[in-house]
């Protein structure tokens, strides 16, 4: 259990563009990608704003070089363009070269193409077209990433709601620490659905305006749709290339909140025994994490019971921190990938992101989010949480190596 | 990698929540379909929030809850849970309302509980538990991956305790979409005697079989569990004997050592051609079992076989309703499950009497 693990390649699609380029020259602009409704058929179009990835499924195929487009579900083709830039940034080309697995992410899998099967199903149920329900499963979207990638030594799917992509990129850590594999391309994908987007409203958490993390006047998420992937390799795989390496995973910690289904409990003991454990894993004093990537969905209950644990762990000395959701939206279970590569490339380029959107301090908390952005900067350690419902709490620590 | 099996709780279309019992009286269905036999669940849970829950997740949280009592475990360090297809009836409830509704006025309570992790995080809420907790979701890899996750955690050192299950529920629906897409034998037909049929089609099941492994032997553990292999879409029957040779090989076994191959055969002629090159190839001489005409076809049914392997070697006994070769072994020492779904997911699981 003495392996490193090492970043080696990362891959990203989000409504703020469509590849690891595109979404960081956004965020560098402060461009978000909330916006209406474009492709998705929802009576709550111009009502609610998304995150939408700025494609069609046709022009996603021809991103993901797929043939037959009409056989795959959004998320899978999301996900099939996400893992493939992963690999190639990692100079990857012959994936059976060493012991390679894929543990993908996925909260809804095919739901986009299930909807559409259950709206005539449900009328006559010899009725709807099998290839729309045939990938509903979350198995799906991660079977056709990896027939992208020819990967066949290992091949799962996590699903813990919104922190299921922290949790791959976690077991793919431990795949590796325990020699199980070599490398992983580790990450999850989701794309926009009627199922989440009804869901979450009729839990009354969209903000009609866009999202606010961390702000007292936040009102609900904004939700998105995306694929975040990052290769992971061991000391080993990495010696023996000589690759670039982006940073180390030197920290992850699961723990689960056991409050509410939902709701997350109000002195966020699941998320301070997440960080707490991802800490004492990395061997890191908390005083030595440069930046938070926070979860921060801008519900009024996740910022608060999140900014509580913050407290907590850092004993009110809190590092600097911010929400990224107001530009990518949360994209559930791909949010923890989304982050990861974002976390990377904070350490990578000396970047501090700007929690967009927000402008007054919540009563509650004496410390309020990052909202310049800040280059140039030293950031050795960035701690990247990712929190679900049914408590599932997660969060990673890369550093600089 | 090692880890003994200490506590059982499996709800099935068969009676095998009594963990006294093994398989005595083995119930024989008329058609595909195998619902669960369910236990009266309030004896589990409160009265209260028995009625909130969906059927997987009162088998989810019955056959967990079993698994603790009888390891005698109160707080388990971690619980992992695999499920093919997750809390369908809440996410049919929420689709259909969705549709009916035309996405407006919606109750939010089958969305809450239609996520994939629910029966893990339920689990966790009844005990307060605030450990590790993740759930898998990858067709006939869910309790597989599930499981692996269970067996490192205990070679890690981090757990004494890992409570892991499968778990999938099949509605009408559901039975109804996968009936159009041929998966099912339609007509009537017995159960228990599937493999007589050769025909296309399997019958599908439904259950919720869960674990707890632990670091130690607490005198009473059923059996211990030495390895775990997947592997991916193998290319032929040369692939799969390649794996198995290697899975064996690895852990420093020869076929000869396996006392009882348990097999996945689900009575589909397109699919059971990898159990029968490896019956009558690699393990010509051994005891096999089967276990599908029991549970039925489903993506956690692998957790059906492991509860199955668990009980053979602790009551040194093979079943006559699931056993398809019987060799004058006298003793079940080693046994391995060999399992694949769709010929897509397959796994390897090593077990050995402690």
């Amino acid at each position: 259990m003495s392996e490193r693990v090492f970043i080696t390649g990362l891959g990203m699609i989000s409504a703020c563009g469509n590849n690891v380029k595109e979404v960081l020259e956004s965020i560098l602009a402060l461009k978000t990608g909330i916006a209406d409704i474009n492709y998705l058929s929802s009576v709550h179009k111009n009502a609610i704003p998304v995150c939408e990835v700025k494609l069609s499924n046709e022009q996603l195929g021809k991103v993901a070089e797929v043939e037959n487009v009409q056989n795959f579900t959004r998320s899978a083709l999301l996900g099939i363009i996400a893992a493939k830039e992963a690999l190639k940034s990692a100079s990857i080309e012959n994936v059976n070269e060493l012991r390679t697995g894929l543990i993908s992410a996925t909260t809804v899998g095919g739901m986009d193409r299930s909807e559409n099967f259950y709206n005539s199903f449900f009328n006559d149920k010899e009725s709807g077209k099998l290839i729309d329900i045939v990938n509903h499963d979350c198995g799906d979207s991660t079977e056709r990433i990896a027939d992208a990638l020819g990967i066949k030594e290992f091949v799962t799917t996590i699903s813990t709601a919104c922190s299921s992509s922290a949790n791959s990129i976690m077991f793919g850590a431990r795949l590796i620490k325990n020699n199980i594999l070599d490398r992983v391309v580790v990450g999850g994908t989701d794309a926009l659905t009627r199922f989440t987007l009804n869901g979450f409203n009729s839990l009354m958490i969209l903000d009609p305006t866009g999202c606010k993390p961390f702000d007292e006047n936040r009102a609900g998420l904004t939700i998105g749709e995306g694929s975040g992937f990052i290769v992971i390799e061991s000391e080993k795989a990495i010696k023996a290339s000589g690759k670039k390496v982006y940073c180390e995973l030197t920290g992850y910690g699961n723990a689960c909140d056991a409050f509410h289904q939902t709701a997350s409990s109000p002195d966020g003991n699941g998320a301070f025994l997440a960080m707490e454990k991802a800490l004492k894993l990395s061997g890191l004093k908390a005083d030595e994490i440069d930046y938070i990537n926070v979860h921060g969905t801008g519900t009024s209950n996740n910022d608060l019971s999140e900014g509580i644990a913050i407290d907590r762990i850092f004993s009110g000395n809190v590092p600097k921190f911010s929400s990224t959701k107001p530009f990518t939206g949360h994209t559930l279970g791909a949010t923890g990938g989304i982050e990861a590569v974002l976390s990377i490339l904070a350490i990578e380029n000396g970047i501090v992101y700007p929690n967009l959107r927000f402008t007054e301090q919540m009563k509650e908390l004496n410390f309020k989010p990052n909202t310049e952005l800040i280059t140039h900067c030293e950031v050795n350690h960035v701690l990247s949480n990712s929190f679900g419902f049914g408590g599932n709490n997660s969060s990673l620590i890369f550093s600089k190596c | 990698m090692e880890a003994f099996i200490t506590g059982l709780g499996n709800i099935s279309p068969q009676n095998t929540l009594d963990n006294t019992k093994f398989l005595e009286e083995i119930v024989d269905y008329p058609s595909a379909f195998l619902k669960s036999i369910d236990p009266n669940y309030k004896d589990f849970v409160g009265p209260i929030l028995i009625r909130r829950m969906s059927h997987i997740i009162k088998m989810g949280v019955a056959a967990g809850m079993t698994a603790l009592k009888d390891a005698q475990v109160e707080q388990p360090d971690a619980i992992i849970t695999g499920t093919g297809l997750g809390c369908i009836e809440d996410t049919e409830n929420f689709l259909g309302a969705i549709i009916e509704n035309n996405e407006r006025l919606l109750t939010p309570t089958p969305f809450i509980q239609s996520t994939h992790n629910t029966i893990s995080a339920q689990i966790a809420l009844l005990l307060k538990c605030n450990n590790y907790n993740s759930t898998y979701v990858h067709r006939g890899f869910s309790f597989e991956t599930a499981l692996l996750d269970a067996m490192l955690q205990i070679d890690e050192g981090t757990c004494n305790s890992v409570l892991v299950g499968g778990v999938d529920e099949i509605t009408q629906n559901t039975f109804k979409i996968t009936e159009r897409l041929g998966l099912w034998k339609k007509g009537a037909i017995s159960t228990i005697n599937l493999l007589n049929y050769k025909t296309k089609g399997s019958i599908t099941g439904e259950g919720a079989s869960f674990f707890v492994l632990s670091d130690k032997n607490n005198g009473n553990a059923y059996a211990k569990i030495k390895g775990l292999k997947t592997f991916y879409k193998p290319e032929n029957n040369a692939a799969i004997q390649e794996n198995i040779e290697n899975f064996l090989e690895a852990n420093s076994l020869n076929a000869n050592d396996i006392d009882l191959v348990v097999l996945g055969y689900n009575g589909d002629i397109r699919f059971d051609g990898a159990y029968d090159y490896v019956k009558e190839t690699i393990f010509s001489k051994s005891n096999i079992s089967y276990f599908k005409n029991l549970c039925g076809e489903y993506h956690t049914a692998g957790a059906f076989a492991l509860w199955v392997a668990a009980k053979a070697i602790k009551n040194q006994e093979i079943p006559k309703a699931i056993s398809i070769r019987k060799t004058d072994k006298s003793e079940i020492k080693n046994v391995l499950i060999y399992n694949h779904y769709l010929n897509i997911n397959h796994s390897l699981t090593l077990l050995s009497k402690c």
